[in-house]
């Protein structure tokens, strides 16, 4: 059912439209100016004394927070805004794989502003003797993160052709599955709810998963939740796509 | 070929097609007529696979659009309305694109985007972004997104809205040029296109077919179809005995005054049932030695038609 060609092609198209418009490069000089800041200033990279990118990583579902949905806003948004979802949809194609072709493109994109943060990795080996599996462990939670949320971000965006409320409605839905995971809501929680609702609430939450890939133990369980969060949005995306595709 | 079986689509409470069929075969060339709003772009679209019947059946070259959408989208060659296109591509990094998504690859790919580039006269702007191309490239370039793979189903949502009279020409005649091998279906308001181009109309009007013809036979429905003008160098003293003869000929139901001077007589006689009274007035005007300024048969109009069909 899935043609992994067709799958494919559409990702070079959608990868090359990063770059061919300044998306790609206001994205990635944003990320990388801002986790710098956030590595240098808020994370006190030099205080810490340590060498390691925990600073720098801490920071990341932050940055997603705002910079993922300014990414996926314009992924089905703006196909329906220019009319080309008709021509895509009428292409032979199935949606699924339309769905599957955009996102990953997006995922790879992000991937790529990830690795450009490699003088980062630099700077810290050049400092002291980090352990770089704990970094390597690091930067795969990074980017599987990434996927979450632009897997949020490619289904509110089939939703609707306003790009701007696009924006917004993966913001609220990212920083709930954020918060989910902070101290302050869990202890808000388990003051008085079940410790199975406290833990089901917390295992809901990137930050949780994040944390623990980032801490450099990969567990299956991690990445089996970030695998099928990304797989249900995407879903979900499809589903929104084949009922409403006209307006 | 292409069958259309009682299509109807739904958007909530409102029916925008409400029941709508019909059949073409290889080789003929289908003009949508109808107002706006009429459902010719929500019919298409349901043809193409891209909106979902509320009901009926769409079969293309044997294939259902519910059970074998991919089997029938790979048939059909689609122009929507207005031509979307990305707009931060080339017309030729668009081209590859489709051609790639045509499953074309390499030499035959590479030939596939020649040839139509020839077909459309796209030369001179390949490079440069679609987003800043005139109305008219930008036409050309959904025109040969839609046949870059030669397709056996040709469908065009007013494919020469927009253009003007010489672009106009260059479509027709591309689409002439591809009549005899495809089944091709464009929609239009654009009356004369239909005289043009098409071999058949069908007349939309709220969702429902309401004609269904070959253009002249359309045109044959028009309420002036057939009616003769006829000048006569005359008396004016003449006139009443004159219309008398002319209103006693078999079939001549009506007679209009359209001047009625010394020496000007000018008349319009209006058939039964449209059918053909030339020969009658000639002969008459012939056996009373009329001298004839000026004898006419109308031709209906589409425009007639169109107009009295769908108001
Ligand atoms: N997605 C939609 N949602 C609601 N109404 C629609 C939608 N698309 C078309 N319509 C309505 O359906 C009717 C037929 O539209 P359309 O097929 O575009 O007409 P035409 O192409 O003949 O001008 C119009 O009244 C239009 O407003
Ligand atoms: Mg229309």
């Amino acid at each position: 059912m899935l043609d992994t060609y067709n799958i494919g092609v559409l990702f070079k198209r959608e990868l090359n439209s990063y770059f061919a418009t300044p998306i790609a490069y206001v994205f990635i000089v944003i990320f990388l100016f801002l986790s710098g800041i956030f590595t240098f200033y808020l994370g006190n990279f030099f205080a810490n004394g340590q060498a390691d990118l925990r600073a720098f990583f801490t920071y990341h579902p932050w940055l997603y927070l705002f910079l993922i949905p300014a990414l996926s806003m314009r992924l089905w948004a703006e196909e329906r805004k220019t009319g080309t979802i008709e021509l895509l949809l009428t292409l032979p194609i199935s949606v699924i794989e339309a769905v599957l072709g955009k996102f990953l493109a997006a995922w790879v994109f992000t991937g790529i502003a990830l690795l450009l943060t490699f003088p980062m990795w630099i700077t810290v080996n050049y400092l002291g003797s980090p352990d770089n599996s704990v970094i390597f462990s690091g930067y795969l939670g990074s980017w599987l993160m990434a996927g979450g949320f632009l897997a949020i971000g490619s289904c509110v965006s089939a939703m609707t052709k306003n790009q701007v409320v696009a924006f917004v409605i993966t913001a609220v839905v990212s920083l709930l599955f954020i918060l989910s995971g902070l101290p302050m809501v869990l202890d808000f929680f388990s003051g008085w709810a079940p410790q199975l609702l406290v833990n089901a609430i917390s295992s809901f939450s990137f930050l949780s998963h994040f944390n623990a890939i980032t801490k450099g133990v990969i567990d299956l369980r991690d990445l089996v939740y970030f695998l099928s969060l990304i797989a249900f949005w995407l879903f979900a995306a499809t589903l929104i796509i084949e009922t409403k595709k006209a307006d | 070929m292409v069958e259309i079986e009682n299509l109807k689509k739904r958007f909530g409470p409102f029916t925008a097609v409400q029941d709508v069929s019909f059949e073409v075969k290889k080789g003929e060339v289908l003009g949508f007529l109808g107002p706006n709003g009429a459902g010719k772009s929500t019919t298409m679209k349901m043809i193409t696979g891209f909106l979902t019947p509320t009901a009926g059946r769409v079969n293309v070259a044997g294939f259902d659009i519910e059970t074998e959408p991919q089997e029938v989208k790979r048939r059909i060659g689609y122009l929507p309305e207005g031509a979307p296109a990305y707009p931060d591509m080339t017309p030729l990094e668009f081209l590859d694109f489709i051609a790639q998504i045509r499953g074309y690859q390499g030499k035959e790919k590479q030939q596939r985007i020649d040839k139509t580039i020839e077909q459309i006269n796209l030369q001179s702007v390949l490079n440069q972004s679609i987003e800043t191309l005139s109305k008219g490239f930008k036409r050309r370039v959904g025109l040969a997104q839609a046949i870059l793979h030669d397709p056996e189903v040709l469908i065009m949502d007013e494919p020469t809205d927009g253009l003007d009279p010489n672009q106009k020409h260059e479509v027709r005649s591309l689409i002439q040029s591809m009549a005899a091998e495809k089944v091709i279906i464009l929609s239009t308001h654009i009356l004369e296109e239909v005289d043009a181009v098409c071999s058949r109309a069908i007349i939309i009007a709220n969702g429902r077919v309401v004609a269904d013809g070959t253009p002249e036979n359309l045109e044959a429905r028009a309420p002036l179809h057939n009616a003769v003008t006829l000048t006569l160098n005359a008396e004016q003293s003449q006139a009443a005995s004159i219309r008398q003869q002319l209103l006693s000929l078999k079939d001549v139901k009506k007679l209009e005054k359209l001047e009625e001077s010394d020496n000007n007589l000018r008349y319009r006689l209006v058939p039964e049932r449209r059918c053909s009274i030339i020969s009658e007035v000639s002969k008459l005007s012939h056996a009373q030695n009329w001298s004839v300024a000026e004898l006419h048969v109308a031709k209906g109009r589409l425009d007639d038609v169109f107009r009295q069909i769908t108001t």
